[in-house]
């Protein structure tokens, strides 16, 4: 085991001041077991695993990946600020290679949080790993990211993010949507025209276990990754796959998370969900934390595991292999499918409609993106929220051909404050934002 | 009158108070073979035309514990571990006769597998069978529920010499430094019982009836009969009682740094608003991270004997030590020779420094000055930066709570307090590059011995409520109780306080030295999957922090 043995950084950030209300699934003690189970480990006293405070993420680290309306300091807790914050942590000492990689152990979570951000839903306000993998961009140069999404619940807000990005390969693994919140995450949701195949979705039938998540690691994660040779994978890191997860239905162990963590081998995971906080989260935790340092992890076990009381029907095994082969075909096939989505048009538009459900707020969406062979798109959002604000926002991609940017520089200019409250202006690549 | 005592690795200095003013001082060879002869020695000498019958306390500062862990005169011990799922066996096997056995206790303390009596039994009897006569049992979450510990114990109980408990030894989370900590504590209990023993019995042939403290790492001190369940709390003691004579020669309650510049190593701590910073979990020997007590010190390898050379183009200070400085007939350059060569002391051989750093300047073809100029400063520099590190680890230590992160206070030093051989020549020097002044304490000394002398009793504890389980623990007590369902943070704090209070009394504290201090206070609410509020989760750790006894500081300036 010792030949295997990385460097890994924890960021670990409970925020054991920070609720969304007393009640709250995400509410202060979240971690705290974790917490005691990482010390009573003395996982941080071995002498490849050290611990790093989190940094804060600023405004301008948020205003590029999202649009907040009004803006981002109304949407959000400091709270937000030091879960993003940790993320950008572990990234900066993974490319700084102060370590292999890095685990994120923070909260709040943020794969909900989509594009354009009203409010909180999903019990997120902000999209912690898009800003670090942004940050990193930003400060790094172009990379091919890999985001691999174990949380339970469709990861809808990375996929909103990333759905134009052919350099982010974005792949959720979830209970099925037909059984769970958000209710999407679907193979077809496949991304957009410019970057087709490159948003992947694998939902599993509740009962899922440790077997039909490892198959689906091996036969279809893994290969697309052989394939798209990501610069980095990033790990969401949800725990709500866990069987003792009260607000999910499937039947992942700690076992099975460490063991996906030692084959996937991501440079940062980042904690999304989970909410069996005493019974899954600190073996969970622990498990992962092992794997990703290359160190024994075969006796991190629940005290009530029993593999045999959590293994899968044989009909769920049938249906996650089937489920794979269509899944990988898809992939495969997935630039030849492009003509037949574009249609030979210049833009293409979706219509969303986004309920908020943490904050109660819907949100009416038109996003338009240029169809373009050069890069990711110009994309311009027209949104109208519940809260009364209407809003107009325009996005130059990162490494924009001249076309979009031109194009983007002219709608920003033309566009009239009159009938939306904001106009917002975003350019990765020059690291501009704008509002008038 | 108060006598302190500090058997050091050379020299055993004792120091007299009197009113809390020097009255004399005296020096043994210290006979590492023999301590108590050095203390006998070193007693005779400060008592000689002393009344005994003024003597209100002695303060004993040993190296007893910390050598036999260092030479290895150790005891073998028989370990047996209860943990659970976590780590494997291989990473917590701390000896050969370490076991484990298959009962264990979760995270919330709730034992999730019992003792099973014919499994511990067979370990016994195994331990018996090899001669081992110290046991250490060690559970995971024992200081959750030390019942599990304490189950194994009354099984093979009076079978041994001795038994130690993890739950005994700290209330800190850190099954692995539980280990080691219950490991040596079992390991040198026997050498240390045998030197409390002897003590005891010279002490009866006198004719004083004073109380006798020993100084721990934490800068406190216990009296010496209660200290022979703890003897590991003993260890350390030397840069405790440094940190406590700076303290006390200084005595005052600034952000500060403080330096004892010896022939070897320099040593660091760092003091916040006048008390010094404890180590966060516990101290390290030899290898071992513990859960003792300590104070935070920092030691580097470089010293004003440190050998200074020439390597790979690049000039080279310590961390070893080939014997005194060249002035003083040693083999090698060294920082006192460069001080010497820069006329900042005129002590020693100064043709003999001038010789050894021309040696250097040789190599690098500049004159002796220009070399004895960059060997000084090179040191000064590696001394700063350690300093630079240490504050850098303490104002970035990660803290877990929103408020902390925005609002965490800073240590923010507003004096280098200097001790040791080249203070005088290095604290101008070092003050400039750190950016605050520097201070020169006198009596220096016999600083340590005056530190032992003057501490002050401490000790900590750490609470546990569960209203759910309906449950407190107070691990190092080995107090598990029943509590009621509306059981609050302020019960805790109260329960904790006076717990507290009655263990510091039992170790020997005076009432008005009963500093107490709340240093965790956390109360979390427990929700059920259903979303109702099923109970609190309580934590509360109180202290005696380190400091100086009562009455020493209405007095300020008296040692001054």
């Amino acid at each position: 085991m010792s030949d295997n043995k990385k460097k890994t950084g924890l960021i670990f950030f409970p925020a054991f001041d920070w609720a969304i209300s007393p009640t709250h699934p995400e509410r202060e003690e979240r971690l705290l077991y974790t917490q005691d189970q990482v010390f009573e480990e003395g996982l941080l006293d071995l002498d490849n695993i050290v611990e790093f405070k989190p940094g804060l993420a600023t405004i301008q680290d948020i205003n590029r990946i999202h649009i907040c309306a009004p803006d981002a300091e109304s949407v959000i807790t400091q709270s937000h600020l030091i879960s993003a914050g940790g993320a950008i942590t572990a990234a900066e000492k993974v490319m700084q290679k102060e370590v292999d990689n890095a685990f994120a152990l923070v909260r709040p979570p943020g794969h909900h949080a989509m594009r354009i951000v009203h409010g909180a839903r999903g019990f997120c306000n902000i999209n912690i790993e898009a800003i670090m993998v942004e940050y990193i961009r930003h400060k790094y140069g172009p990379k091919k990211i890999a985001i691999v999404d174990t949380d339970c619940h469709h990861g809808d807000g990375s996929q909103d993010i990333f759905w134009h990005d052919p350099n982010t390969l974005y792949i959720s693994v979830h209970q099925d949507g037909r059984t769970l919140y958000p209710g999407s995450g679907f193979p077809d949701e496949f991304g957009g025209p410019n970057a087709l195949g490159y948003t992947i979705n694998i939902p599993l039938p509740p009962n899922t276990s440790d077997e039909g998540f490892l198959f689906t690691l091996d036969n279809l994660i893994l290969p697309m990754l052989d394939e798209f040779k990501p610069d980095l994978i990033i790990n969401s890191a949800g725990q709500d796959n866990h069987y003792s997860d009260p607000i999910t239905n499937m039947a992942f162990s700690a076992q099975g998370y460490a063991i996906l963590n030692d084959r996937l081998s991501p440079d940062i995971a980042v904690l999304e969900g989970g909410y069996s906080i005493e019974s899954a989260l600190p073996y969970v935790n622990v498990g992962i934390i092992l794997a990703m340092a290359g160190l024994d992890y075969s006796h991190v076990t629940e005290p009530d595991y029993n593999p045999e009381n959590i293994r899968q029907p044989p009909q769920t095994t049938q249906y996650i292999e089937q489920q794979v082969s269509h899944i990988y075909n898809l992939w495969r096939n997935r630039r030849s499918q492009r003509a037949g989505v574009t249609k030979g048009g210049e833009y293409m538009r979706r219509d969303k409609s986004i309920f908020y459900d943490t904050d109660g707020i819907s949100e009416q969406q038109k996003e338009t993106v240029r169809i373009c062979d050069e890069c990711g798109g110009l994309i311009t959002i027209d949104s109208q929220a519940s809260t009364g604000n209407r809003i107009f926002a325009v996005m130059i991609p990162g490494q924009s051909c001249p076309t979009c940017r031109k194009k983007g520089e002219e709608i920003f200019e033309s566009t009239a404050g009159g009938s939306y409250d904001y106009v917002y202006f975003q350019d990765r690549d020059r690291d501009i934002f704008l509002v008038k | 009158m108060i006598v302190g005592i500090d058997v050091g690795g050379t020299h055993t200095d004792a120091v007299l108070l009197d009113r809390f003013e020097i009255k004399k001082t005296a020096k043994v060879i210290t006979n590492r073979e023999n301590l108590i002869k050095s203390l006998m020695e070193v007693t005779e000498e400060i008592f000689e035309g002393e009344d005994p019958g003024k003597l209100e306390k002695v303060v004993l500062s040993t190296t007893i514990s910390t050598n036999a862990i260092v030479q290895s005169k150790t005891d073998r011990v028989g370990m047996i571990l209860a943990a659970g799922p976590g780590l494997s066996s291989e990473m917590l096997r701390i000896n050969e006769d370490t076991r484990f056995i298959s009962g264990y206790v979760n995270h919330r303390g709730i034992r999730v597998a019992g003792t099973d009596r014919k499994e511990v039994t067979g370990i016994g009897d195994i331990f018996e069978k090899e001669g081992i006569d110290h046991v250490g049992i060690v559970g995971k979450f024992s200081t959750r529920n030390p019942r599990l510990e304490t189950e194994i114990g009354d099984i093979i109980d009076g079978r041994f010499r001795h038994m130690s408990f993890g739950h005994r030894m700290s209330g800190n989370l850190n099954f692995p430094r539980r280990i080691a900590t219950t490991y040596l504590n079992a390991a040198i209990w026997n050498t240390y019982n045998i030197f409390v023993k002897n003590i005891m019995e010279y002490v009866g042939h006198t004719n004083t009836t004073a109380p006798i403290y020993i100084l721990k790492a934490d800068g406190g001190t216990s009296g010496i009969s209660q200290s022979a369940e703890y003897p590991v709390g003993s260890i350390l003691s030397g840069p405790a009682a440094s940190v406590m004579g700076i303290l006390s020669l200084t005595n005052d309650n600034r952000d500060a740094v403080a330096l004892d510049i010896g022939g070897t190593t320099t040593d660091i701590a760092i003091f916040a608003g006048g008390t010094p910073l404890l180590e966060p979990l516990g101290v390290t020997i030899e290898g071992h991270k513990t859960l003792i007590r300590g104070l935070l010190t920092r030691s580097i390898g470089i010293g004003g004997d440190s050998r200074v050379r020439y390597e790979d183009g690049q000039l080279v200070i310590g961390p070893e030590r080939d014997g005194p400085a060249a002035a003083f007939g040693g083999p090698s350059p060294t920082p006192t020779d460069a001080m010497i060569a820069l006329s900042l002391t005129n002590i020693g051989d100064r043709g003999k420094a001038l010789k050894a750093v021309e040696e250097i300047a040789g190599i690098k073809n500049c004159s002796i000055e220009e070399m004895a100029k960059e060997m000084f400063d090179l040191a000064c520099r590696k001394i700063i930066s350690a300093v630079n590190e240490m504050l850098s680890e303490i104002n970035n230590k990660p803290v877990y709570t929103v408020h902390e992160i925005f609002e965490g206070k800073k240590i923010n030093p507003e004096v280098v307090y200097v001790v040791g051989g080249p203070a005088r020549p290095m604290a101008s020097y070092i003050d400039k590059m750190l950016g605050f002044p520097s201070f020169i304490p006198e009596h220096a000394q016999v600083a340590n011995a005056i530190g032992a002398a003057l501490a002050r009793t401490t000790t900590e504890l750490t609470l546990l409520a569960d209203t759910e389980k309906g449950e407190m623990t107070i691990a190092e007590e080995g107090i598990q109780a029943s509590i009621p369902r509306g059981f609050t943070r302020e019960n805790a704090i109260d329960i904790c306080e006076d717990k507290l209070r009655e263990r510091a009394l039992r170790m020997g504290a005076r009432e008005d030295d009963l500093d107490i201090e709340i240093i965790e206070d956390q109360v979390f609410n427990m929700v059920s999957e259903m979303g109702y509020s099923a109970g609190k989760n309580i934590r509360i750790k109180a202290q005696v922090k380190p400091g100086l006894v009562a009455g020493f500081k209405k007095e300020e300036s008296d040692v001054r």
